[in-house]
């Protein structure tokens, strides 16, 4: 019993770790998470945009991305593409970091893609036909008016998807990081295996749970001030979507 | 509440005619060739029962419906030969559920096309957008959102932010069928002001005492055609047809 207590709370090699951890760990794991959101929100947006056109041709691709990306595990992604992209030995890609961003953007990109979709798509038809009323263009209407209330009525599903990227970018070791370039994950991974003991991964833990787990509130908090924001008002085209947080991977 | 106020104000209504309008969903026909005639400054009123296809007639006026054939002829030229949004600028809609911007503010939702379809800068379309909120007796409003103005209110900042536009033809589908009773004659007043400023309107409506008082043309449609049209006295007094004394019994 003590033995396992023991092996979870070595508070000495806590306290070792620590530094490691709060200084370039989780800062890394930070730019890994915002660049690949950032990156996932642009290809989300396309995808979303392609999935709501008119045109089959248009709207094909995007469903077989889509379908692609969501349908596989995070790790084999990560692996191929992070591989695929090193054989291809193009020069400025060689270094982790932007390869496991671009993996994790490529995936992230496909649910949010999915997200956004479900968003424009709930804004009311004649937010869009009075903008072509005015004689804004098709793009216009899309940009100035129905895209960003459909944007505001999934920020809830938005953040539960840059949690899920932030513990997504664990899986970045795969792809071979030196000390420095390490993320939360792997520094802990690293003092786990050098100490026998996994109390380096409990502190750890805790690193991503202060990331994650103000995130959650936020998401409650947005979710909430949007069902009392949208009370009084007698619009019936500007209520939050029910499934707000649909789409979001576990 | 504020009323109308847009008296004085003139418009410069052109003419509008349609011709032979035919248009299918699918395989359903819903309108089987009719025919509009508005001269400049006119108010044609379109009544008929629900279905019959007032709103696609009036939606293909504009080009939010695409008509399987038939022309419209704008101040006497054909609008085929016109690009689609400025034929939109020059004929605007105002709808039944307003369709306000929920997250703007009036004058933003007056001011947004004037700014991205004339290509005003922002100071020139506030300006003009908050005389529009005037000329609608809404100025006092122009930093509230739709939420927090009554349908009546709501309805009257859309009307402003289509007259921003400065269009030749209104087009009006029902626009005051979702408002509660007492908001609706603001609105039909605001109305009666614009026709007698001398724009060019089309105004399909439920409301029987507006046609007979402002109407110069009555449209009875049915069954996607026009069965009957004359002014208002002959359509309400002297129904010719059958289904137009059937239909006015069923209403009046
Ligand atoms: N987008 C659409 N798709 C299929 N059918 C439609 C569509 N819009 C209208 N219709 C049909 O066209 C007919 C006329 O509709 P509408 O013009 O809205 O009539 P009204 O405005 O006179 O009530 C109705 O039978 C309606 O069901
Ligand atoms: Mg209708």
């Amino acid at each position: 019993m003590n033995d396992l207590l023991h092996n979870f709370f070595d508070w000495e090699l806590i306290r070792q770790v620590l530094p490691d951890l709060l200084t370039y760990g989780l800062a890394n794991t930070l730019m890994l998470a915002v660049a690949s959101a950032l990156l996932g929100s642009v290809i989300g947006m396309v995808l979303a945009i392609m999935g709501l056109s008119r045109r089959r041709w248009a709207r094909l691709p995007a469903r077989v991305y889509t379908d692609l990306f969501r349908g596989l595990p995070a790790a084999l992604t990560i692996l191929m593409v992070g591989e695929g992209v090193f054989s291809a030995q193009v020069g400025w890609l060689a270094s982790p970091y932007p390869v496991a961003v671009l993996a994790l953007s490529l995936m992230s990109g496909a649910y949010i893609g999915e997200i956004f979709r479900s968003g424009i798509q709930s804004v009311d038809r004649g937010q869009g036909e009075a903008c072509r009323a005015l004689g804004l263009t098709h793009a216009q209407s899309l940009r100035l008016v129905v895209v960003p209330q459909g944007v505001r009525r999934v920020l809830p599903a938005l953040v539960n998807q840059f949690i899920a990227i932030i513990k997504d970018s664990s899986l970045v070791y795969f792809l071979g990081l030196v000390t420095s370039q390490r993320e939360l994950f792997r520094i802990g991974q690293d003092e786990a295996v050098a100490s026998g003991n996994l109390s380096p991964l409990l502190a750890t833990g805790l690193c991503y749970l202060i990331l994650t787990v103000p995130l959650t509130h936020l998401v409650n908090h947005i979710d909430r001030r949007m069902r009392e924001g949208s009370r009084p008002a007698p619009a019936a085209d500007d209520r939050p979507v029910a499934t707000a947080t649909e789409g979001a991977p576990a | 509440m504020t009323t109308a106020r847009a008296a004085g104000q003139r418009y410069r209504g052109a003419s509008l005619r349609a011709r032979d309008i035919r248009m299918r969903f699918g395989p359903v026909e819903v309108l089987r060739g009719a025919d509009l005639d508005a001269a400049a400054g006119e108010v044609v009123c379109v009544i008929g029962p629900s279905g019959s296809g007032k709103s696609t007639l009036l939606r293909c006026l504009n080009g939010m419906e695409t008509r399987t054939s038939g022309t419209v002829l704008l101040d006497g030229r054909d609008t085929a030969d016109l690009d689609v949004n400025v034929l939109r600028q020059r004929v605007g809609m105002v709808f039944q559920h307003f369709n306000l911007f929920p997250n703007k503010t009036a004058l933003q939702n007056v001011a947004l096309a004037l700014t991205h379809v004339k290509k005003m800068p922002r100071e020139r379309a506030a300006e003009i957008a908050l005389r529009r909120l005037g000329d609608v007796g809404l100025a006092d409003r122009a930093g509230h959102r739709p939420a927090q103005l009554s349908g009546g209110q709501q309805q009257r900042v859309a009307i402003a932010r289509a007259l921003a536009m400065e269009p030749e033809v209104m087009l009006f589908d029902e626009v005051t069928s979702a408002l509660d009773p007492e908001l609706v004659k603001g609105v039909l007043e605001l109305m009666a002001e614009l026709a007698r400023g001398g724009m060019t309107m089309i105004v399909v409506t439920h409301e029987m005492g507006f046609a007979r008082r402002v109407a110069d043309t009555v449209v009875f449609m049915d069954a996607g055609v026009v069965v009957e049209a004359g002014p208002p006295e002959q359509i309400f007094e002297a129904p010719a047809s059958p289904r137009l004394a059937k239909f006015l019994s069923q209403v009046l």
